[in-house]
């Protein structure tokens, strides 16, 4: 019978606390703004931060202030949710391109060379603790896979080693570069279909050793791109979003294969890498023409004044 | 003279996050500016004095039917509530104080400090305003550590050269340890 006061009086606090609550948010419940009620509606209710706002909620109540909040931040509804937000507020939506995530390596296993085998916590960050991860490249992709716990869309998934996007599934919140030890994913506009696919800044013969498809920083692409929107810095090709025309040239350029052309099926490829090869070799061809003609130009000349000379020398 | 010397010992020798250890979630958690670790200061201190308010007649009810031990279960259940309805009140009538303070209040809830002030109210046998002193003592002595805290870590992340393996989290643990070793010696202040 002892247990039965007991548990009568906790029970009888809950219950109290309980009524007391729910009479106290009738009480106090506050009139929340209509319009923040329907952009709130709107939003796609992840709570991923990509917003750069505590949650959904906190970035509603952002714009339903005014100011400046522009309606374009949400990565995760896209274009879409933006021109709602829009029409909510009564503001143009502007242009709000799309983007996604990419992660700048192919170092699969095949690809790339073991350094040691690991066999640890299942954490890319503890693997970078022992020698920057069990590959040979200090700059790969560790594999395994910080990138996908951190996803809340499932949108990455590793495969044969490497974290690889799913281009239908990604929103570009940025959690996973957020959570990348070696910093390797990037948001890049989700038009640009031409990148290079390394982020190596090792010497061209160190990198080549540790990947067979690293970046060597040869700037073979920077030359071939009629629009010069490759810069190479720190042994490692950059293409300019903004100049870059996708024509594919520096991916059938690539020696070593770093750079990803994703726009372009494996035909046309084949096609700009033949028409590529036809005009460097009708270059070569001039350039020899050229070089013969000089050099017999030159020849010729010297046997002119190898001419003169012996003219001089029967007159004296 | 006693409540002097109840708030002086809640807030230097038993500071709670510094010497006591209690709320040293919050303490590591909320100090990284001065604006938040205020905010997160004063609402403790609210919330501490307001538990104690309602958790001391409670125990007064419990020692009545002789389940004194079942103080904790019941005053995380009240305190818990109570905080809830703080933050409702407080959104409704005063939603200036709700902004600058509302998001640190859920926090608040199951935070030990508070938990442990209203026990230790109990413990010593404080009457009902010593309990209240006490509880804003203990609240003034959280605000101080957090203040303290925050102004370190400010400096600590703007301007020193902290060795690559120490930033973060470790450089924070090791500032609280200094910080709590520097509080250890109010010890005996009172003997």
């Amino acid at each position: 019978m002892n247990i039965v006061i007991p548990v009568a009086l906790v029970a009888i606090v809950g219950l109290l606390a309980s009524c007391m609550l729910s009479y106290a948010s009738k009480v106090f419940a506050v009139q929340e703004d209509q319009l923040f009620l329907d952009l709130r509606a709107e939003l796609p209710g992840a709570n991923c931060g990509g917003c750069g706002f505590a949650g959904c909620d906190d970035y509603a109540h952002a714009m339903a202030e005014g100011g400046e909040t522009p309606c374009t931040k949400c990565s995760v509804g896209g274009p879409a949710v933006a021109k709602k937000l829009a029409s909510l507020l009564g503001q143009d939506a502007g242009s709000m391109e799309k983007k996604m995530a990419f992660v700048m390596c192919n170092g699969t296993t095949d690809n790339a060379s073991k350094l040691y085998e690991y066999e640890d916590i299942d954490s890319c960050k503890a693997a970078k603790q022992l020698f920057g991860g069990s590959k040979t490249c200090p700059y790969g992709c560790i594999g395994l896979g910080d990138c996908v716990q951190a996803c809340e869309f499932d949108a990455i998934r590793i495969i044969d080693g490497v974290a690889v996007v799913g281009r239908d599934y990604c929103t570009s919140c940025g959690a996973c570069a957020k959570a990348c030890p070696q910093k390797l994913i990037k948001i890049i506009p989700e038009s640009a279909k031409v990148q290079v696919r390394c982020h190596n800044e090792q010497k061209g013969a160190d990198a080549r050793k540790g990947c067979k498809v690293a970046c060597i920083g040869c700037g073979q692409c920077a030359k071939v791109c009629p629009k010069g929107a490759i810069t190479v810095e720190n042994n490692l090709s950059k293409i300019d979003p903004e100049k870059c025309i996708k024509c594919g040239l520096c991916a059938a350029k690539c020696p070593t294969g770093a750079i990803q052309d994703v726009l372009h099926t494996a035909e046309q490829k084949e096609k700009i890498k033949k028409s590529l090869q036809m005009k460097e070799a009708k270059e070569a061809e001039k350039r020899k023409e050229a070089a013969l003609k000089a050099k017999a130009e030159k020849e010729a000349a010297a046997k002119a004044a190898a001419e003169a000379k012996t003219e001089e020398t029967t007159k004296a | 003279m006693k409540f002097v010397i109840i708030i002086i010992s809640m807030v230097l020798v038993n500071n709670y996050p510094l010497a006591q250890f209690l709320g040293i979630c919050p303490f590591l958690g909320v100090s990284k500016d001065l604006d938040s670790s205020t905010g997160m200061g004063i609402a403790v201190t609210f919330v501490m004095v307001l538990a104690t308010a309602v958790t001391w007649p409670i125990q007064q009810l419990l020692n009545r039917f002789g389940i004194g031990y079942l103080q904790t279960v019941v005053f995380i259940l009240v305190i818990a509530a109570l905080v809830q309805l703080v933050e409702m009140f407080m959104k409704k009538s005063m939603p200036a104080l709700y902004k600058s303070l509302g998001i640190f209040l859920p926090l608040i809830t199951t935070n030990c400090a508070v938990l442990g002030v209203c026990i230790t109210n109990i413990d010593s046998s404080y009457n009902y305003i010593e309990s209240l002193v006490n509880a804003f003592g203990a609240g003034i002595g959280f605000l101080f550590a957090m203040v303290v805290m925050a102004g370190v870590r400010t400096k600590l992340v703007d301007q020193s050269r902290i060795p690559e393996s120490f930033r973060g989290v470790p450089i924070v643990l090791i500032t609280a340890a200094i910080l709590s070793l520097s509080f250890m010696g109010f010890n005996g202040m009172f003997s």
